[in-house]
Order: C-alpha cells, then structure tokens, then sequence
C-alpha cells in the first residue's frame, strides 16, 4: 500500500545538508509510485536510490562549469557549419537558422536579421478563419496604394487618392479613418509636412496637394509619400501569413513588434512570441528575455537534430541576464567586463587591454582561472583551490 | 513566458543572505524599470523572488537585487 507516511517523505525527502529533492523529481515520484503496492522495505530502497542517484547527479564544488557548458555547445556548433548556412522557410516566411542564428542569440543583437514573431489568438478568433484574417489585417502594414488607385495630377498639381470601397469593407476600415491615419502619418512618420489635403467621403476621393506650387519635385515627393504611407497595421510587420495548426489558427509574421501587437484585440499575449530577444527584454523584462535565450537556442540547435542539455544553456542564458539586461557573451560583454587585465588580454584585442590598464594603472589580483594560467601558477579549480588551514587547539 | 515576481520581505532577504553566505551586492541585478518590476511595483533596493518553471528541477526560485539602470 502507498501510504500517507510515504508521501510525506517524498514531499520531505532531504540531502544531510538539508537541500531538498527538486520538485520535477518528487511529482515523478509520486505519479510512479502513486498507484502501485510497495512495501515499506521497498518504499525505504527506493528513496535511499533516488537520494543517491540526486546525490550524484549535483555538480561538485569548483568544478569549471562554464568551459563544459562553452564545449558543450561549441562541438556541436561546428557539426552546424557545415550542414547550414542558409534559411528555411516556416509557413512561406523566411527565418535564419542554424549557425548565424546561433551566433545572434550569444551575440544578444539588438535586431535579428530576419525578425518574425509567432502569434496565437484568443479562442474566440483562433477557430475561424475569417476571424483569423480579420486579427491579421490589424497587425498588418497596409500602405494606401493597396486601397486603391493614386494618380498623380501634373496639370493642377495634386495627387488623387481614389479609395476604393470594396477594399474598405473587406479590410473593416472606414474612409476616414484611412485619410486621417495618411495624413498624421505622413507628417509624423515620415516627416513631411509641406502638404494639404482634402477628403471627399461621398466620392472616396483623397487630394493631396504640396504647399509649393512651383516645383513638380515637391510633386513628385509627396505622391511617393502618399503611395507608401501605412494606414492600417502596425508598421514594422510587413506581411502575415495565417495558417492552421493543431487546430488553431496562428499568425506568422515577417517583422516584429512586440508591444504594438499586444495591444491589437483578439491576440493571446500568454503565448505570442517573437525572435527578437531585446524586444522580450524591453515588453516583457530580463526574465522573459532569459526564458527568451533559453528557448530560441534550444529550438535553433534541436531543428538541426543537435541535442545539448538545458543546463548549459541554462547557464549562458543567465551570465547573459545576470546584471539585469542582456549581455553578450562576447568582448563587449561577458568576456570584456572581468575584473582581471590579463584575461580580458587573453580574449581579444590583446595590446588595447594592457594599453589601457597600463594608463589607468590597474592591478591584477589573480584571483581568476585565465591570469594564473599566464603567469603559471596552480589555477583555482577542483583540488587546485583546496588549501591547508591549521585550526588552533582551544 | 514571465514568471511569477515577488518582492521579498527584509526577513526573507535575512534568511536567504545567509542560506548562501552573500552579501547584498553578490546576487544577480535586475533594473528598477524592467517591465515585471515594475507591475509588482519593486523599489530599488528590493530583493525579487522568481519562482521560474524549470526543465530540470519543476519549479526552481531565483533571487534578484533591484538597482536603478545606469545612464549611458
């Protein structure tokens, strides 16, 4: 019988120095166990073996995690280059993977090279396919050339917007909303004021006309203005693609922008994501960014049939996220903000470290791994960091 | 993808200091505007408590220190 007494050692299971049995292995425990007839015997040989097995599993004192976690994903890293170096498509959008998208997640870019987010709906929209759509025309970047036709009028020197109607009810917009929007956007967006315009909501018809008359340049400027501005969607995301998955309708996206899709309704903010990682650690802080790392290296390595355990990624994921913002691993981050001259002289850009410290006349306390490898001392790692200390007899 | 924040009472901060034997400085940053503080309303100077869901262990707590973001 599984009895209560059991169960309250598992809950209480404890190493001698009092760390706890993590939580993932007490529920494996319980859902094994639960239903099945263990003796007491059996129950006390089965938690001495999960104690044990857990014992060994933890990582010694001073053991030089940083370099298993740096090979672990490194060995892998070169069986990379050679298979990829190139994009595939996810739902007709383009997305770097592999290597380069490897090196932009350590590298922390402040934008990726192929931005893309992934956006689930809300129930309510996620089972209909024009519902579906209807979210996508929200977040889609439509510019006014797509709603209809823009002639430009060299005679009386204006540009004609003819908007035409079956687009705006198919798109659920109105002719106001569409010559309000081009006209702030014009001016606010892209910066360009030296225009007037006139709407006729019976006919559809937008008129743009340039404040100086004399040049057809100031014409020909404004036409391209009006021919690109956005007046539905956000900006950054220039196409949607709506496909069916598992049941659900999910938008893929080419561009990202976090923030403003969160605000469109009909978006499920718990589950929509994006690639690009400072945008997380903007919208949604450092702990989303580090889960960000985390996931994006994890599925970039597992889509090349790479498997590298969590806990070294786990581990890059929060050097990166350690001071509250994401760092790279590289020498403008990580690896040029250690203490010590000499291994950041060890890293790159040699001469320039010892230049600077040699002005700003630093010290090197060898306190580091790297620094007593160059001067040739014992380095502080495993059995090099035990040392003799003589207890006083009282 | 954010997991749950809290800020830590002063006991709390106590018990955990000396759990791990660390000073104040020692634990990892997060800034005073970073978006989760800000909802849980942390002052700098706060001890956050994460409570993260972890592959490895379930449910794994991670501690953060709130400074004020330094000026570029």
């Amino acid at each position: 019988m599984f009895t209560d007494t059991m169960r309250g050692r598992i809950e209480g299971a404890q190493l001698p120095d009092g760390t706890k049995l993590p939580s993932l292995t007490k529920q494996q425990l319980l859902k094994a166990l639960g239903d099945k007839d263990v003796s007491d015997a059996q129950f006390e040989q089965i938690m001495t073996g999960v104690l044990a097995e857990f014992k060994a599993t933890r990582i010694q004192p001073l053991e030089a995690v940083g370099v298993i976690a740096a090979q672990s994903i490194g060995e892998p890293g070169t069986q990379m280059t050679m298979r990829t170096f190139h994009y595939a498509g996810v739902a007709e959008i383009n997305v770097t993977l592999g290597l380069p998208r490897l090196i932009e997640i350590m590298d922390a870019r402040k934008e990726p090279s192929t931005p893309t987010m992934t956006i689930h709906l809300s129930p309510e929209f996620s089972n209909d396919r024009d519902k579906a759509r209807m979210v996508s025309w929200q977040i889609e970047a439509a510019p006014l050339h797509e709603f209809g036709d823009i002639t430009t009028d060299m005679e009386n020197m204006q540009v004609i917007v003819a908007v035409n109607e079956a687009v705006l009810t198919k798109r659920k917009i109105s002719m106001d909303m569409i010559a309000e929007t081009a006209q702030k956007k014009i001016r606010e967006r892209r910066h360009y004021r030296d225009f007037e315009a006139e709407v006729d909501g019976k006919a559809h018809v937008i008129t743009f006309v340039p404040k100086d008359q004399q040049k057809y340049q100031n014409l020909f400027q404004l036409a391209e203005h009006v021919r690109n501005v956005i007046v539905q969607g956000i900006d950054d995301i220039e196409r949607v693609v709506v496909r069916k998955e598992g049941g659900e309708y999910i938008l893929y996206t080419e561009g990202s922008n976090l923030k403003d899709v969160f605000e469109v309704a009909g978006v499920d903010t718990t589950r929509t994501r994006t690639n690009n990682i400072s945008e997380i650690a903007q919208v949604l802080g450092i702990e989303a960014a580090r889960n960000a790392i985390m996931a994006e290296a994890l599925s970039t390595l597992g889509e090349q049939g790479i498997k590298v355990d969590v806990r070294h990624i786990m581990l890059v994921a929060d050097m990166m996220c350690m001071d509250g913002e994401v760092k790279q691993i590289g020498r403008h981050g990580i690896a040029g903000e250690k203490e010590s001259v000499l291994s950041r002289a060890a890293f790159e850009v040699t001469v320039n470290h010892l230049l600077d410290a040699a002005v700003a006349n630093e010290v090197d306390e060898l306190n580091g791994v790297t620094e007593n490898v160059i001067v040739g001392q014992p380095i502080q790692l495993g059995t090099g960091d035990v040392k003799l200390i003589a207890k006083p007899r009282t | 993808m954010v997991p749950d924040h809290q800020v830590m009472s002063e006991d709390e901060v106590k018990t955990l200091l000396a759990r791990y034997s660390i000073t104040f400085e020692q634990l990892p940053k997060i800034y005073h505007d970073d978006a989760a503080v800000k909802q849980i309303n942390g002052k700098v100077g706060d001890v956050i408590q994460i409570v993260r869901q972890s592959q490895t262990a379930g449910i794994a707590e991670a501690y953060r220190l709130v400074i004020r973001r330094p000026k570029k």
